[in-house]
């Protein structure tokens, strides 16, 4: 078979797995990425004539390590040499090998290889680009496409990063059951903000940045395959899939963002959101609620009306409201506001949101709401005033026509209404 | 004498699949499996969704379900059963009702994402 694809995503899953373990037994960064490069260089030799391996990572690690032993030793000006036989039986101990690191060996490696990306002294987008570099083994030209940036400073960025994560200490302890848990938390949500990344994305660049959710998806799937009783993993998993699944519907034919109660729902991807549905109902039987299971039921609610009407807004109250137990903030009250207006009317959402002015007061969506209660309670005035703050505050010119339409609209019911009383 | 022909394959390295590598190989499945339907052979066709969202039912007089795949090297796949479920938890309590008369052994429940009967070629 001439087709050598299959190299290519042998390694490129391996990744994690063989990069995380590497890194356990170097220490350190650059001797475990140089281990691994080197690796896969022999892979390229050897695989295409031999076939792959039982096991890719392990065959990646035990090379690996032996090579960077290999390095050590030389640059320690140790007499050792290289020793090619080692490598040359390498079949017997690759399978010994093999039976030896199953799951429970890797979780700490790659939940390791993913938490030091996440270096507190790292900007959120600089953890992202790492996680994609060493993590994923994205070249750093694709990085700098999706993050839209030239080469050279995404290099620079990269190279920083990890510089300051070389200085990373306590991490290669073995993680107790506490650190374990806080790890998964700040793992997780680094892999939320990279799927944001690409969903975020819109106009022009939405396609370029589009492989960041898949990335996020492929890394939230790994981490839920080594933590697979993890409620919150599920819920975060379940999450982008069920928003993955928009994505064919999310973008108008100028890459403009299509409102939810607007979309196409049959080109909704269904294996997505099926997939995405029985991850949320697996979460919820552990009955401990987070944060991403809360999003990712949200996200389930919308998945499950065929059309807008038929959204459960009931449902979507009741989740807000648990969100705001969980993760208070403004901005969840003001999404529960919508439900509220849906099931109570715009009067019972606009006095929800009233405490909300001030914190909310430099918020888009914030003035774009209250203006939408205020136009369906006929205060067109003080609805007009509310759109003319969302329209400066607008962070599009998608926005900006959005909330002109709602303008527009009042305008329109304005001389309706003025029409109505003239003729009477 | 009917047959099941049960395919295996690494995950993760699916996974990492450009989306146009996964296409091409689910049309050659596709492709191969329309001559066998022509000709009268083809019994029922189901892909399943990935093993994240498998649950397993540990038979005994109480069956106890847990996450993940069913995983034990020491058992072997001996049937299965499709039923039609309406939520998730009712394809659970249909598998804890067929795992309940049983002292030993499990029942891994998987969702499908596809389902085609195998009587029309298409």
């Amino acid at each position: 078979m001439s087709d050598l694809r299959w190299i290519d995503t042998a390694i490129m899953s391996a990744r994690p797995k063989a990069m995380a373990a590497l890194l356990r037994y170097f220490g350190n960064l650059d001797t475990a990425e140089e281990a691994f490069q080197e690796a896969c260089l022999r892979a390229l030799r050897t695989w295409p004539e031999k076939g792959p391996p039982r096991d890719p990572a392990a065959w990646l690690i035990f090379v690996g390590r032996n090579f960077g032993v290999d390095q050590i030793r030389k640059t320690s000006r140790q007499t050792a040499l290289p020793d090619e036989a080692s490598l040359s039986n390498l079949d017997d101990r690759e399978t010994d090998m093999a039976e030896r690191l199953d799951n429970s060996h890797y979780r700490d490696d790659v939940l390791r290889l993913l938490f030091i990306c996440c270096h507190p002294d790292l900007p959120a987008t600089q953890q992202i680009a790492l996680a994609l570099r060493i993590v994923s083994g994205l070249t750093v030209k694709e990085i700098a496409r999706a993050f839209l940036v030239s080469e050279t400073a995404m290099e620079q960025r990269i190279t920083r990063a990890k510089r300051i994560v070389a200085s990373a200490g306590r991490e290669f302890e073995t993680p107790n059951a506490a650190d374990r848990v806080e790890r998964l938390g700040i793992v997780a949500a680094m892999l939320y903000l990279l799927f944001n990344e690409g969903y975020s994305a819109t106009g022009g660049t939405a396609h370029i940045r589009a492989p960041l959710c898949a990335e996020a998806v492929r890394l939230t799937r790994l981490l839920l395959r080594l933590f697979p009783t993890e409620p919150e993993i599920m819920g975060l998993l379940a999450l982008m899939l069920l928003q993955h699944a928009r994505t064919p519907a999310r973008l108008d034919a100028n890459g403009e963002i299509v409102l939810l109660e607007d979309q196409d729902r049959t080109r909704w991807d269904r294996s997505l959101i099926n997939e995405g549905l029985v991850l949320i109902d697996k979460a919820i039987r552990h009955v401990r609620p987070g944060a991403y299971q809360v999003q990712a039921a949200l996200a389930a609610a919308h998945a499950r009306a065929a059309k807008a009407g038929d959204t459960d807004w009931n449902e979507i109250d009741r989740l807000y409201g648990l969100l705001e137990r969980i993760n208070p903030s403004p901005v969840v009250t003001l999404n529960r506001s919508v439900a509220v207006s849906k099931t109570q009317g715009p009067q019972a959402a606009l006095d929800m949101i009233e405490t909300l002015e001030k914190p909310l007061n430099g918020y888009f969506h914030f003035h774009g709401v209250k203006g939408a209660y205020l136009m369906q309670l006929g205060k067109a005035e003080e609805a007009h005033v509310s759109f003319d703050r969302a329209i400066a505050l607008a962070n599009t010119p998608a926005e900006a026509a959005h909330i002109r339409q709602h303008i527009d609209r009042l305008q329109k019911s304005d001389t309706t209404a003025d029409s109505l009383r003239k003729g009477a | 004498m009917q047959y099941a022909i049960l395919c295996y394959d690494d995950e993760a390295v699916i996974e990492a699949w450009p989306e146009a590598r996964l296409n091409e190989v689910i049309g050659k499945h596709q492709a191969a499996t329309r001559p066998i339907a022509a000709r009268g052979k083809l019994g029922p066709v189901l892909r399943l969704l990935p093993t994240s969202t498998a649950m397993t039912v540990r038979s005994g007089d109480k069956p106890t379900v847990i996450d993940g795949p069913f995983a034990e090297t020491k058992e072997q796949l001996l049937g299965l059963w499709i039923v039609d479920a309406d939520t998730h938890e009712e394809a659970l309590a249909l598998a804890q009702e067929l795992a309940g008369h049983k002292d030993t052994g499990s029942m891994e429940v998987r969702p499908l994402l596809m389902f085609m009967d195998g009587k029309t070629s298409e």
